[in-house]
């Protein structure tokens, strides 16, 4: 495939079309989708590009993301380089078809634009979406600009084909925030992208000359092994993830980790955001360096498997960590990625306070202000002693 | 940095304004971002459309809450929005009108001291495009106003967008950039 | 009986697959039945319902025993004592009555 796009050159593009055109790039050979807002653009954009006869693919229109997943699962099974994207109600409707995908270690790639979800109706961006996928045993990624939602999409198909991994990959992006806005981004050459990713070898796939079965029963005394099989595959996947991230860096240039750290060098109190409003979050954190408070922030890139070590060896003895959610586990345990934090971090003998933040809830802005205030807030939660499990922030009384 | 928003209605392209701005700066080797006022697309109802221009990466992914400058493509749009809503002493509205400076000011109750780019792009629009779709042409006053972007970096995103009709869309932006007025 | 051991996780292939295929020949199901069908073959005309009826795929033609100038064909349908369950599908379906289930599971 020739070079649609200009390489090496930042580009002003929508983030959305930019995934299209970089799909297209690791040249797939199937795309199934249905198309949802905020994810329309890029399934549009991917039709333009096999229509143009620039991508040898099957585009497979389907009537719903139930199918669109299901015909995914079928191209995946009999070898082909798969990808789909969808959003909320979509991703809620391919639910079932998400654990079969991962079940049969089928190594889809899936771009999540994500948007909260119903009722009441809305198409703005939070991360509800995705929090409630997050046990059906795909990889999970997260990426807070443009440049990251190309580089990453590269690394994911790269990901879920080595043989050790063999599992789906979801590329999330915030909705509007990041899909529907113009930035600047670099783009690489095809070539290039189609080595490093080398050409798809299936190591099991359906072939009439030589039968398999897929997805058979699997009775009590098989169940449990099988997910073990998954659990043991999924946890080891992160091994092969930072390597695939190494090998991007020596190739690409851009260098990724499962967190990113941003001045916790000898920060006391540390703030952990998840996707694109993390930029603003380290805006707030340069704000009260210069007030001399010793802030820093966590960036969660891999969601899946989450990087338990990582994040313990990242927050022990601190004094506090402050987790920003952008999903509400309807009186749960607070944010779902908070939850998790304090997972990791409970039987450490020298944990932090972790307050659990929800906020920027269907599309509605953070502020650079809001997360220096919820800093100042969750300062004082510490030296009081009396923390909240969680809070809702922003909301009018 | 520089923060722009834009006013318009469903339908008359303030999005692309926006976006054909950001692509212009990034391609003068600039960092900017463009978005809209995300949502259901709805013509005729205001919409906003936001960019942002600077040297350096830019981190803010927020709405434009405190705009150096604002772009009005639709006069009337002043009855019912504040277009300088949180906007500085040194912002400047720029306005798609055929009123002159001191009419709108009182007219809309606008800080009088505020610095208004006044330019009728709906008259250069229907002249040039033969519609009255003014989004590319009150680029024009927007460059004169503020430098943003050089006029001639405009030529290449309106090309990649318009095809067969940029050079038109070109000539109204540069008739904007001459015919704009600004009070001295 | 021998007790085939499960497999570990460790050995199970890729999502579970079952790699090597034709195996459900290997699963035997004809010691589940209680009851078997026996068949009359100077009564079975060959309309092939049986077979289309049953639920394990055990009904197979078999060459009649002795010749039959009322019948169309040298074959009857008998079962496979493999894998008939003894159900007795073929039984009710049979519009000659030729099948009748015996108790028993032997043949």
């Amino acid at each position: 495939m020739k070079n649609r796009m200009e390489v090496g050159k930042n580009i002003g593009i929508e983030i959305s079309i930019a995934q299209a055109e970089v799909v297209a790039q690791c040249d797939v050979d199937v795309i199934s989708a249905y198309p949802i807002t905020p994810q329309t653009h890029i399934v549009e954009h991917l039709a333009e590009i096999v229509n143009d006869g620039d991508l040898d693919a099957a585009f497979i229109p389907v009537e719903s993301e139930h199918s669109a997943m299901s015909a995914c699962c079928g191209s995946s099974a009999v070898g082909a380089r798969t990808f789909t994207a969808t959003s909320s109600q979509g991703l809620a409707l391919m639910h079932e078809i998400l654990y079969i995908a991962s079940g049969l270690r089928l190594p889809i790639v899936m771009s999540c634009v994500n948007r909260s979800l119903s009722a009441p109706i809305s198409i703005w961006g939070d991360q509800g979406d995705i929090m409630a996928e997050r046990d059906t045993g795909w990889v999970q990624i997260f990426t807070e600009t443009g440049q990251e939602v190309i580089d990453q999409t590269i690394c994911s198909f790269k990901i879920a084909e080595d043989p050790r991994v063999m599992l789906p990959t979801i590329v999330n992006m915030d909705g509007f925030q990041m899909s529907h806005v113009i930035e600047p981004m670099k783009f690489y050459d095809t070539k290039k992208i189609q080595d490093f990713l080398g050409i798809y070898q299936p190591p099991l796939r359906l072939d009439p000359a030589n039968p398999i079965m897929m997805g058979p029963v699997g009775i009590p005394e098989i169940y449990t092994e099988a997910k073990m099989a998954h659990e043991v595959a999924l946890v080891n996947s992160q091994a092969v993830i930072e390597e695939v991230w190494e090998k991007f860096a020596a190739e690409f240039g851009n260098k990724y980790n499962a967190i990113e750290h941003y001045k916790t060098d000898d920060a006391d109190y540390v703030l952990v955001t998840v996707g694109s409003y993390g930029q603003n979050a380290s805006v707030a954190i340069d704000k009260l360096r210069e007030k001399g408070v010793k802030a820093g922030q966590i960036k969660l890139r891999l969601w899946r498997p989450f990087p338990h070590s990582l994040i313990q060896e990242a927050l022990e003895s601190r004094k506090g960590v402050f987790v920003f959610d952008r999903c509400l586990s309807v009186a749960g345990p607070g944010g779902p990625i908070a939850s998790e934090i304090k997972t990791s971090l409970y039987n450490l003998k020298k944990r932090p306070v972790v307050v659990s933040y929800i906020g920027g809830l269907s599309g509605r802005d953070f502020t650079v202000k809001q997360f220096v205030d919820i800093f100042e807030k969750g300062i004082g939660y510490v030296q009081k002693d009396e923390a909240p499990i969680y809070e809702m922030v922003g909301v009018r009384e | 940095m520089i923060e722009i928003r834009f006013h318009g209605r469903g339908g008359q392209g303030a999005v692309t304004s926006a976006e054909l701005l950001a692509q212009a700066a990034i391609a003068e080797g600039k960092y900017a971002q463009a978005f809209p006022s995300f949502g259901p697309e709805r013509r005729g109802a205001p919409v906003l459309a936001f960019a942002r221009i600077d040297e350096e990466p830019i981190r803010l992914r927020t709405q434009v809450y405190e705009p150096d400058v604002c772009i009005v493509l639709d006069e009337p749009l002043m009855n019912i929005v504040d277009v300088e809503s949180g906007m500085g002493p040194e912002g400047i509205v720029i306005i798609n009108t055929h009123k002159s400076i001191d009419e709108l000011k009182t007219q809309y109750k606008l800080n009088p001291k505020r610095k208004i780019v006044a330019v009728d792009a709906t008259k250069i629009a229907l002249e040039g495009l033969g519609r009255p779709i003014t989004n590319t042409t009150m680029l024009g006053a927007l460059i004169k106003a503020t430098a943003c972007v050089q006029v001639e970096t405009m030529k290449a995103p309106l090309d990649h967008r318009f095809g067969r009709i940029a050079e038109k869309n070109y000539n109204v932006l540069q008739r904007a950039y001459q015919e704009a007025v600004t009070e001295e | 009986m021998k007790t085939k051991l499960m497999p570990a996780w460790t050995e199970l292939e890729l999502g579970c697959a079952v790699v090597e295929p034709g195996t459900s020949r290997e699963y035997k199901t004809g010691d589940w039945r209680s009851f078997y069908p026996k068949t009359d073959e100077d009564k079975c005309i060959a309309c092939g319902l049986c077979w289309i009826y049953c639920p394990d795929d055990s009904r197979r033609l078999a060459p009649r025993q002795h010749k039959n100038e009322n019948r169309l064909t040298d074959h009857y349908y008998d079962f496979n004592f493999n894998y008939c369950k003894g159900c007795g599908i073929c039984a009710a379906e049979c519009p000659t009555g030729a099948i009748v289930m015996v108790e028993g599971g032997q043949k």
